[in-house]
């Protein structure tokens, strides 16, 4: 779809550590096009309609009815819209795609089945096909006749999913592939019709497999029991001589990992998404519930405490929504900039590489982000979140798993790390310079900054510092431990932290200045005040990873230098969040829902 | 058959609602179509895949409009009429019916098709007054249509669970009751396609409607909630006398 995207150019992957990027680079929420708001419509109408009266049959597990909902999801074309249109689906951009799955995940059931189909059960096949496997499973998965799975996991391959054991050889007659194994954790394993399957061709050649579930020496085990999530499907497969036709290899023989790695890289991007969905609904009935709910002669809601709660709900939420349509936007922009290249799927892995880093903090500050918003939730509920009667409680359940799959939370902030430094090593991000460069700045003396001006330009400038934060601790960090900084892996999750708040802090900015730019300060109020509300305790919580990393860097007199650095680096104003919050909180109540809504 | 539908732009049932001026304040709510409409463009794009010919969405109103309109063609409809006009909550129901004729009046139509009231205003005015203006038959609360052979039989509602069943010739002018279908969604496909549908955009000027007013807003103003408590005295019977008297003559439910 040719979507009117506003960003230009998409900045180079980790850059933002870097740089200052301005309102306009980014993507935002206000920037929504018609088109984009009638597909948010159809998932949001279908999903109240259609999902959301009937998640007591689906979380006790009504034989048929998930399949059902599913398949008219793809009667909608939910399904299929990150799938070309010549193989049936919507060939839609990733920011209408990202629409999708935000109004979808308002029930963590059915998000996580919906999940499961749309992404990394179907972009094997979108990105890594041959044209049969394409025109043969994406028409059909798209539609939703065909259920799909992604089945990597393995009792003892979680985390560590390249020591898996399932095996594959090629058959004496060399037409099809014979699989033994077992599978763990499948999502839509009870009844999906087709699975993306990852063995080792002769135990050791990591490969992936398009597994029909009617192939012969193919069968699901019984359905998981588990803390949450209840209305989707997880077993555990089994694989014995499993027949699979040889055409049905899906990329190269011993190249599984770069499968396994890209569309995880997408999933967990989406998986980002799927937990603003599901925050924006936690805030809805949260802030519902205050209003109804009296004690001491009043709503509960009227109370500052809870108005605090909702408030900072709101403001995270507010932070992840930004973070996850600009990346929308910086994806979209990227896939239409390689659009016409001549290998397509080498281009999509390029793009999905390239952004990986910020996909993670999606998923990582998405999950957690969720968290602490039905945590909170459960709070506003009282003793009423602790039953099953009320949403809260399930809503709780259900995002504790988000922090799990996809890679759990440790594994990304590795990862964040370990990209970085991979892309700075090898010159494609100019970290090591930008180092350098600071590090003769701390020599030369305060300098005289230029007074900062206009919306929010006090923010610009904490967010200025806590990049530099950054640099000091990365810096310091690289040259204390060099190529062993990979064993040093509290250090690198305190650098990760870092990393992310800068991320989310900036992209909460950029969107408050867009929006002050477009409508007025007065009419951006209550988005000024969340943002200057993320980026004061991003900020003190960028400075308090800072200090952590500095410590363990650095003894004696040069970590007393250090952290005089430090504090000249930390110098801000304070502005009064109490009062802050207490306009975010105003806004939320007005509408007794997330108040900035593609506005 | 070839179908008109009025449509209108209101805000969203969910929309916060501040005062401003004899409006509400815009600039921060959403919008969306009005209901009763919607069940109109059901029951046109039903008739349509019955008998086929065309379903024109007509919508009228400022640019945002053209958000519910781009929803119409999503749905189904094969084109639509915009009548831009920034002043469009400002008109009463014989403005807009007037505008809206002008426009019907240079299209060739069998049937035109209107929600029963609109979500915001209420009037419930704009189908009848539109029928009065084009000269045509009309009937309100629709609950079903039969069409054939240049007529048509259809249900109305009457009150207290009555229906009645009419004929009605065709061109005509129906104001459908709420709930009369299931109404469908637009499909990703549906809003894909819709980008090559055309919507024709014509002023109130062009029609050469007038855009003075017959009826002005004096003020508008949230209706304030109030409650009295009145205690009778006296002994079981009289208190049981004076209470009848009360709900029969003051509150008048009984």
């Amino acid at each position: 779809m040719a979507t009117s995207v506003t960003v230009k150019t998409a900045a180079k992957g980790g850059n933002f550590l870097l740089e200052a990027a301005l309102p306009g680079d980014i993507f935002t929420p206000a920037d929504f096009t018609d088109d984009h708001r009638l597909i948010a419509q159809t998932a949001e109408e279908f999903v109240t309609k259609e999902v959301l009266p009937r998640v007591k049959e689906m979380e006790e597990k009504k034989p048929g009815l998930m399949v059902e909902l599913t398949k008219k999801a793809g009667e909608l074309g939910l399904l299929g819209s990150s799938v070309p249109e010549e193989y049936g689906g919507g060939g839609l951009g990733k920011i209408s795609t990202t629409l999708v799955t935000e109004k979808i995940s308002v029930y963590g059931g059915f998000a996580t089945t919906f999940g499961a189909q749309t992404g990394i059960g179907t972009l094997p096949i979108v990105y890594f096909g041959t044209e049969e496997q394409k025109k043969k499973y994406l028409p059909k998965i798209s539609s939703g006749e065909w259920l799909s799975a992604y089945c990597l996991s393995e009792a003892q391959a979680g985390s560590d999913a390249m020591s898996l054991l399932t095996r594959a050889e090629l058959s004496p007659d060399g037409k099809n592939w014979i699989l033994n194994g077992q599978k763990m954790w499948i999502t839509n394993g009870g009844f999906a019709d087709i699975y993306i399957v990852f063995a080792k061709v002769d135990g050791e050649k990591l490969s992936a497999f398009i597994v029909e579930r009617t192939f012969p020496g193919f069968k699901p085990g019984n359905e998981e029991h588990k803390m949450g999530i209840h209305g989707s499907s997880t077993t555990p497969l089994f694989l014995e001589n499993c027949v699979v036709p040889r055409e049905n290899l899906l990329y190269e023989i011993g190249r599984g990992h770069i499968v396994a790695f890209n569309i995880l890289n997408s999933g967990r991007f989406t998986l980002g998404v799927s937990c603003v969905g599901g925050a924006k609904q936690g805030i809805a009935i949260s802030s519902k519930y205050a209003k109804e709910r009296k004690a001491f002669g009043k709503s509960i809601g009227e109370f500052g405490l809870i108005r605090e709660k909702l408030a900072e709900m709101a403001i995270r939420t507010y932070a992840m929504d930004s973070v996850v349509y600009r990346i929308a936007g910086t994806i979209e922009a990227a896939m239409a900039a390689a659009e016409g290249s001549a290998d397509k799927t080498q281009q999509m892995m390029k793009v999905l590489e390239e952004y990986a880093l910020e996909s993670s903090i999606a998923k990582v500050a998405g999950s957690e982000m969720l968290d602490f918003v039905t945590d909170e939730g459960v709070q506003i509920f009282g003793g009423n979140g602790y039953h099953e009667d009320y949403p809260v409680c399930r809503a709780y359940r259900d995002s504790r798993i988000n922090r799990i799959f996809e890679g759990t939370n440790e594994i990304n902030r590795m990862l964040i790390i370990q990209m970085l430094m991979k892309r700075a090593m090898s010159g494609q991000l100019p970290l090591i310079p930008a180092a350098m460069k600071l590090a003769d700045e701390i020599l030369a003396g305060p300098s005289m900054d230029e007074a900062p001006e206009g919306v929010l330009a006090e923010e610009a400038r904490v967010l200025a510092s806590a990049k530099k934060m950054f640099l000091q601790a990365a810096g310091g960090a690289v040259q204390k431990f060099r190529e062993k900084l990979a064993d040093e892996q509290e250090l690198i999750a305190a650098l990760a932290n870092m990393v992310m708040e800068i991320y989310i802090m900036e992209s909460a900015l950029l969107r408050a200045q867009k929006a002050a730019a477009a409508k007025g300060q007065t009419a951006s109020a209550a988005m000024i005040a969340a943002a200057r509300v993320y980026v004061a305790d991003g900020a003190e919580r960028v400075e308090h990873e800072a200090r952590r990393a500095l410590a363990a860097v650095h003894e004696g007199d040069m970590l007393l230098t250090q952290m005089a650095v430090l504090k000249r680096f930390g110098k801000r104003a304070t502005p009064d969040t109490i009062a802050l919050r207490r306009v975010v909180a105003a806004a939320v109540q007005a509408q007794d829902k997330y108040p900035f809504e593609g506005k | 058959m070839n179908i008109i539908v009025c449509i209108k732009q209101v805000p969203a049932k969910d929309a916060p609602l501040a005062i401003s001026g004899n409006w509400i304040k815009e600039s921060d709510i959403g919008f969306e179509m009005n209901e009763p409409d919607s069940y109109a463009l059901e029951e046109a794009l039903r008739l349509k895949e019955k008998h086929g010919g065309e379903v024109i969405a007509l919508s009228m109103g400022p640019e945002r409009v053209k958000q519910t309109i781009k929803e119409a063609l999503a749905k189904g409809a094969d084109r639509a009429i915009h009548v831009a006009d920034d002043n469009f909550h400002q008109l009463d129901p014989l403005g807009s019916a007037r505008a809206l004729a002008a426009a019907i009046q240079k299209e060739k139509c069998d049937l035109v098709l209107t929600g029963l009231q609109s979500d915001d205003h209420g009037f419930g005015q704009t189908g009848v007054l539109l029928a009065g203006l084009l000269n045509l038959p009309h009937a309100t609360l629709i609950m079903s249509i039969e069409a054939a052979e240049g007529k048509m039989k259809l249900k109305r509602e009457l009150e207290a669970g009555w229906f009645q069943w009419i004929e009605c010739p065709l061109p005509a002018v129906l104001s459908i009751q709420s709930g009369i279908n299931k109404v469908r969604y637009a499909t990703l496909k549906g809003i894909m396609a819709a980008k090559k549908k055309e919507i024709a955009t014509v002023t109130r000027e062009s029609l050469g409607v007038s855009a003075e007013a017959t009826q002005r807003v004096e003020k508008i103003y949230v209706p304030v909630k109030s409650k009295q408590t009145e205690f009778l005295t006296g002994s079981a019977k009289e208190v049981a006398a004076k209470l009848v008297e009360k709900l029969k003559f003051e509150a008048r439910v009984i």
